[in-house]
């Protein structure tokens, strides 16, 4: 995983509230074996027709949103299935940050352990970015902060282990496995 | 010592290191359940870090999602019967599972399944165990008193490598349970009311224990019916305390503990209900014996009604509810009972076990489905089905004009084949009605196996209640 400090972005607005993992990444795109490659199907039933065309209406198709690195979602984003193929396919789009007043558990675990984003904003914050679509904003890592283009900032709830896993680009697997010597006392201890 | 829930008893027993302000807790699993959807990539990053699975003795592996539910003889008739992408994830998964050394209940075995319905009819899922799977309905598992929660990909990764995971303590959640359920209302009511009261977030954060006195009167099946779908509701998982119904599903089952180790077990499991006093961090109340057989009308689980109500109008200016209600075509003040129904799927791991089946056997028997419905059923497991053959319920779908198939996912989340065609309604068993869920354009109403049959039989979304009893 690379560090991340800082996301500076464009935002694209998406205010439907309860998004679910299977609007993010629809189940017959579950059937491969690699992490690669799921970008081109984010949102799939949303940015494609029945025939394969994009739907100019979406707003992930439209010219405004192209580039944007910040998704701007309502409540409860993420709900649903735990398959991380959510938030592989937002990173595969470009995507490195979601921000909702509510974001669902299994998705945002899942999310920083690839290094997207999860940001919960308060409701005021979330109104405000909800109407004014593609504004820039600043996401910081370091001072768990989001800083709109007004000069307001605002800090975002961000776990402190989290934290130190994306500003040190930290693999959690590796600092489970320095507990191998508890991990193995643990089993004896109770006989597993 | 203060007085701890049943959730709070399992995850004290499998600290391997305390959380702290700046770390996670380490949290040890007892049982990983893995199958062919979730686990590639979790296995490739094992492979390329040269690591192995740190305990196969406690991962169960079988395929269910991507696999083909009409019957396969052979490697080359699964080749054709399968979509190439989901024929390479079942020979990845019996790949994966030979280079790790991992026992794989695959095609040919005859304990393959849903992997919600094997764990407990295996006896693998126990009180007391924590268990994850890279799946969100293995809350079901709750229904025996384990802690058991869905993980994505990479935990799975940690969980194969470490038998360990990185895990913040949920807060926890008390649905009170009170009084009986009147005939014809059934376990999935029960949870699809319950979403309806607290929302799809309602649970965000939270570990649910049902509880109160109505719990003593469902059965093991039932529970895990209102477990698995906790996650609907949000939470992080769902949980029953274990009582004598627990230990008599158990007893005798081929992972159980046998001879003393059972007795052993059965001391330990017995002090797992939560201690009065126990306090939760939140709670709601429902009386089950004034619920209806419930029904969803919109494109999530909350959004759901009694069978008999007109589908409501929004409380505010929700552009959510109206996308809903366009998709699935549908009107606010309108009854939703009457509807025409295209398919009827019986079956996924809310809804395959024998009870579930019978259930719907039980509707259907000596009647017809209607003209122009497909009804498909799908047992969740080998041993439902043949436990299912045993007692004649094959034919009794085969002759009302339904398809009777085999073992696994299916049409629950349409990876397999199997999928409700764009535009079309079905009423179905499953745990979820999101836009697409059972097919690209796929409108889903969600009802007990009851409802579903009844609708099968009218063609129309239909109160199963004159049906039975």
């Amino acid at each position: 995983m690379e560090p991340i400090t800082e996301i500076r972005s464009r935002t694209a607005v998406l205010p439907l509230e309860d998004i679910d993992t299977d609007q993010i990444i629809p189940a017959r795109f579950l059937r491969t074996t690699v992490r690669e490659g799921l970008g081109e199907n984010l949102f799939a039933d949303w940015r494609y027709d029945s025939n394969g065309e994009k739907n100019t209406d979406f707003v992930l198709n439209r010219p405004e949103a192209r580039g944007a690195r910040i998704l701007v979602a309502g409540r409860n984003f993420g709900c649903g299935s735990s398959r991380e193929h959510a938030p592989w396919a937002l990173l595969d789009h470009g995507f490195q940050a979601v921000i909702s007043t509510e974001i669902a558990d299994i998705f945002r675990n899942n999310s920083l352990k690839n290094g997207f984003l999860p940001v919960v904003a308060d409701a005021d914050i979330h109104g405000w970015l909800l109407a004014n679509p593609g504004v820039e904003l600043t996401l910081n890592v370091e001072s768990r902060s989001l800083s709109l283009p007004d000069g307001r900032v605002t800090e975002f709830p961000l776990e402190s282990f989290s934290r130190y896993c994306l500003l040190n680009g930290v693999d959690q697997l590796g600092f489970l496995l320095n507990h191998a010597g508890e991990i193995s006392r643990f089993e004896k201890r109770a006989g597993a | 010592m203060s007085a701890k829930s049943l959730f709070e008893k399992v995850w004290d027993r499998h600290i391997v290191v305390p959380e702290t302000a700046d770390t996670p807790a380490i949290l040890y699993i007892d049982l990983h359940l893995v199958h062919e959807v979730t686990s590639p990539q979790a296995f490739s990053l094992l492979r390329d870090a040269g690591l192995r699975v740190r305990r196969p003795d406690l991962t169960l592996s079988t395929m269910d999602h991507s696999t083909p539910t009409i019957p396969v003889g052979s490697l080359k008739e699964l080749k054709v019967v399968s979509e190439p992408a989901a024929f390479q994830q079942i020979l990845q998964m019996e790949r994966n599972c030979e280079d790790f050394g991992l026992e794989l209940r695959g095609m040919d075995s005859d304990e393959r399944g849903i992997v919600h319905v094997i764990g407990p009819e295996l006896g693998a899922t126990q009180p007391g165990k924590t268990i994850v799977c890279g799946d969100s309905h293995t809350s079901t598992h709750g229904a025996l008193g384990a802690l058991a929660f869905g993980i994505g990909t990479t935990e799975v990764a940690h969980v194969l490598a470490t038998q360990c995971l990185l895990q913040r303590k949920p807060r926890t959640f008390a649905v009170n349970l009170r009084g009986r359920l009147p005939t014809g209302v059934t376990a999935k009511d029960i949870i699809l009311a319950i979403i309806g009261r607290i929302g799809v977030d309602g649970g965000t954060g939270h570990a649910i224990e049902y509880r109160g006195s109505a719990v003593a009167s469902l059965s093991i099946e039932e529970r895990m019916t209102i477990c698995n779908m906790a996650i609907e509701g949000g939470a992080r998982t769902g949980m029953f305390a274990p009582d004598d119904a627990t230990y008599e599903y158990l007893a005798g089952r081929p992972l159980s503990p046998q001879g003393a180790d059972w007795d052993e077990a059965l001391s330990r499991w017995r002090e797992l209900p939560s201690d009065d006093g126990a306090r939760f961090d939140k709670e709601v109340s429902i009386d089950v014996s004034s619920l209806r057989p419930m029904v969803t009308f919109g494109t999530n689980p909350g959004m759901v009604i009694p069978v008999d109500d007109v589908i409501p109008s929004p409380a505010g200016s929700d552009p959510g509810f109206a996308k809903a209600l366009d998709y699935m075509a549908l009107e606010p003040g309108r009854p939703l009972a009457g509807t025409p129904v295209d398919v009827v799927f019986i079956g996924s791991c809310t809804n395959s076990r024998l009870s579930d089946l019978k259930a719907a056997a039980g509707v259907i028997a000596g009647r017809q489905v209607a003209d122009g419905v497909q009804m498909l059923v799908v047992p969740g497991s080998a041993k439902v089905k043949r436990e299912a053959e045993a007692e004649g319920l094959p034919e009794v779908f085969e002759a009302a004009g339904a398809e009777w198939r085999e073992p696994g996912c299916s049409m629950c989340l349409a990876m397999n084949g199997d999928y409700v065609p764009a535009g079309k309604l079905a009423v179905s068993t499953s745990n979820r009605n999101f836009e697409g869920r059972q097919g690209k354009g796929a409108r889903t109403v969600l009802a007990s196996p009851l409802t579903a049959a009844a609708s099968a039989i009218s063609g129309r979304i239909s109160d199963p209640r004159p049906l039975v009893g």
